[in-house]
């Protein structure tokens, strides 16, 4: 075989593997619990209808960008936990902003687009300028600053919100219809607009492979994450590159929920979607911080909410069994692509070891050569 | 960290899934039509809950009764669904959709959380028939009906019993999340303390902030704020902080001091090691709002419109379990009738 098909199968094998060990550990608990494992895995593989297929990608969108702010981090050895802080600090100041509509159509969509990434990048700026000024770990700043930011984003929604008549939530004011951003029908009927946002999310992405591929600042960031000490002996400063990537960490989580603001809620509210940066740590480490493998993470995931949602109706299964779904592929993952990755260096080590005897001289008096250390010796 | 946390949420989430299941296959048998004289009817009721889901014991498992009612009554066929922490709002409106799809008609949806998605998915349904609970922003929708509750008169009413039963003049108030649901239980119990003695100082804490609801799930917060206010020098404390509020006997319990049920009758379905704390409970009778609008529905009518469960229909109230009011119920019944009067209005917001 050759060693590009090797690399590709190996690559694919970590993912299968890592599913195919969840399948199995989630039917032993449906098993276990005396629950039809048959009916609950015909619900949730079932082809989904369009409007399910909306929400699909919709939801996947979401958890895309919160995905891939956190793989920023990762690539440079931060773990930004804070991306649920900071994409609540970013949607709110965006729907405010949207919501007191200084500017017309979409020049305010712009401009709360625009406050969201700097807030979100502030927010979690914060945890980048402690870390590279005071040596804070990031793991605990960031997660201070997701209790201070609830705390913060609560306190100006009561001072922002606007009590509908009859309503006990909170909302900000609704976003004019102007500056929303329009979503496509992929169907007909109720319910089958995708956000507009998805472009946006594919484009971060996108911008996500090329900056930490194809220049010299990508370079140094993930340099820096491999190595502090290589970066410095290559003249990077780790302090500058700390703040940079939670900036960027940051900015990237603002985005986050967006696409639910200017797609269908058009108001922050006391229901907004919460947990959002914490599907993104698990759907980062899903993706090995590859956007492509965080958007077929992020897809993954979303797919498995939303098919399981009507399981308790109609299987009469909580739905929470694909939250053991879900927990289970992220450890099944990691623990996959560690194994695949100890025989893909076997492998590797023998395909040297035989190079390394054809290519040697057969040793005076010995006819046997496999081992390549005798051969040395 | 959160992380662990989050596992073993998963974990405890797979445990109640077993619970949830077995109540869910028990009522299915309960409404069979083919036992014996059991009464049997062709309406199916789409139930969607709240997060926590029936076995909440509190503000998800009294709607979840008036359901089994209903279902032993007149043998109505239920279904189930309970909402997931941290799930998108077209979850929620696809939890209604399943039902509306599935042929269940009423609709049940339990908690402020689902207004958007009753709006939007009664609308794609006209033919089908909603309810809401602890909502009335969808009053004019013709095939919505809006069950909501005037719990600041009910906590006026153990803000009062605290004030006349407090021996420090000092009491406190631990709301589960700040909502403005929350705040006129809030309200109301102050309004109810300063109406016996304006001196008494009242504590006010909150467990949690939108959008984190885990404040009214969390006994361990519960009793550290509690812990709280009975070392600063409270005697009584009325939690509406649904699940947390076990923390918060606890507490009461270690301190010696007092402490007041919200919801249902706690007195009753608490821990029996902190029974003798809970003083009182401030009713908030979910399950005879969900009973009432389906007795309606099994009648053959659909209500529409508001329905306000208030002191006069009974809908809020206070509980004399335990017997510790017994000899302040005189007045208290007083000040429920000024309430019912209208002599005394209870303001809704702090």
């Amino acid at each position: 075989m050759s060693p590009r098909a090797t690399k590709f199968l190996l690559g694919i094998a970590a993912p299968v593997l890592a599913l195919v060990t969840a399948f199995a550990i989630t039917s032993l608990v449906l098993i276990a619990a005396g629950d039809p494992a048959g009916e609950v895995w015909g619900q949730i593989l079932s082809v989904p209808e369009t409007r399910k297929l909306t929400n699909i990608i919709n939801n996947a969108t979401v958890l895309y960008l919160s995905g891939l702010a956190v793989a920023i981090g990762f690539r440079m050895n931060l773990f930004n936990i804070g991306v649920d802080g900071q994409y609540r600090v970013g949607a709110f100041v965006a729907a405010v902003v949207a919501g007191e509509a200084w500017l017309p159509g979409y020049l305010n969509t712009l401009l709360a687009v625009a406050a969201a990434i700097l807030c979100g990048a502030a927010w979690a700026g914060i945890a980048g300028l402690l870390r590279a000024t005071r040596g804070v770990s990031e793991v605990i700043s960031t997660i201070m600053l997701n209790f201070i930011a609830t705390s913060l984003v609560a306190f100006f929604l009561r001072k922002a919100a606007v009590r509908v008549e009859g309503s006990n939530s909170l909302g900000t004011k609704v976003i004019p219809e102007g500056s929303r951003i329009p979503s496509f029908s992929i169907g007909s009927g109720p319910g089958t607009e995708v956000y507009g946002f998805l472009f946006v999310a594919i484009f971060a992405g996108f911008a996500f492979w090329f900056v930490l591929n194809k220049t010299r600042f990508g370079f140094d960031l993930r340099a820096t994450g491999q190595s502090t000490t290589a970066a410095v002996a290559n003249g990077i400063s780790v302090k500058k590159m700390t703040i940079l990537a939670m900036l960027i960490s940051g900015g990237v989580a603002g985005l986050v929920g967006l696409p639910i603001l200017f797609g269908s809620a058009y108001s922050y509210g006391s229901t907004f979607q919460s947990g959002l940066g914490f599907a993104g740590i698990a759907i980062a480490l899903l993706g090995r911080n590859n956007p492509i493998g965080i958007a077929i993470g992020a897809l993954l995931f979303s797919f498995l909410n939303e098919q399981s949602n009507a399981l308790q109706i109609l299987v009469g299964v909580s739905p929470d069994i694909v939250a053991i779904t879900q927990g289970v592929i992220v450890l099944t993952v990691v623990i996959s692509y560690e194994i695949v990755r100890r025989y893909g260096v076997r492998l590797e080590q023998q395909h040297v070891a035989q190079a390394l005897a054809s290519e040697a001289p057969p040793p005076p008096g010995g006819p046997s050569s496999a081992e390549p250390e005798e051969v040395r010796a | 960290m959160r992380r662990s946390t989050r596992l073993a949420a998963l974990l405890t989430a797979g445990i109640l899934s077993l619970a949830v299941t077995a109540c869910g296959s028990d009522n299915n048998k309960a409404s069979d039509p083919g036992a014996s004289n059991a009464p049997s009817s062709n309406i199916n009721v789409g139930m969607a809950y709240d997060v926590g889901g029936r076995g909440d014991q509190s503000f998800n498992d009294s709607a979840a009764a008036g359901l089994d009612q209903a279902v032993k009554e007149f043998g109505m066929k239920p279904s189930e669904s309970e909402a997931t922490d941290g799930e998108a709002e077209t979850a929620r409106e696809e939890r209604l959709r399943t039902f509306a799809d599935n042929g269940f008609d009423p609709i049940i949806a339990v908690g402020f959380a689902y207004a958007d998605a009753v709006k939007k998915v009664s609308a794609e349904y006209p033919e089908l028939h909603f309810a809401i609970i602890d909502d009335a922003s969808l009053a004019d929708v013709p095939n919505v009906a809006s069950l909501v509750f005037a719990e600041e008169q009910g906590s006026f009413l153990v803000g009062a019993a605290a004030a006349l039963k407090t021996k420090t003049d000092h009491v406190g108030f631990i709301g589960g999340v700040e909502t403005p649901l929350i705040q006129k239980f809030q309200a109301g119990y102050a309004a109810g303390v300063a109406a016996v003695n304006p001196d008494i100082k009242v504590d006010v804490t909150y467990l949690t902030q939108v959008p984190d609801f885990s404040g009214f799930g969390d006994p361990a917060k519960g009793k550290t704020a509690a812990q709280g206010m009975y070392d600063a020098g409270a005697d009584i404390v009325y939690h509406a902080a649904g699940g947390s509020g076990g923390g918060v006997f606890e507490a009461a319990k270690e301190a010696g001091g007092l402490a007041i049920g919200v919801d249902s009758d706690q007195y009753e379905t608490a821990d029996p090691s902190v029974k003798d704390v809970i003083m009182t409970s401030m009713l908030k009778n979910v399950n005879v709002a969900v009973y009432k609008y389906l007795a309606e529905v099994n009648g053959g009518t659909f209500p529409a419109g508001v329905t306000t469960y208030d002191l006069k229909v009974d809908g809020v109230g206070y509980s004399t379990s335990g017997g510790k009011i017994d000899d302040i119920v005189p007045d208290l019944d007083a000040f429920k009738q000024q309430i019912i009067d209208g002599t005394i209005v209870v303001p809704t917001t702090p």
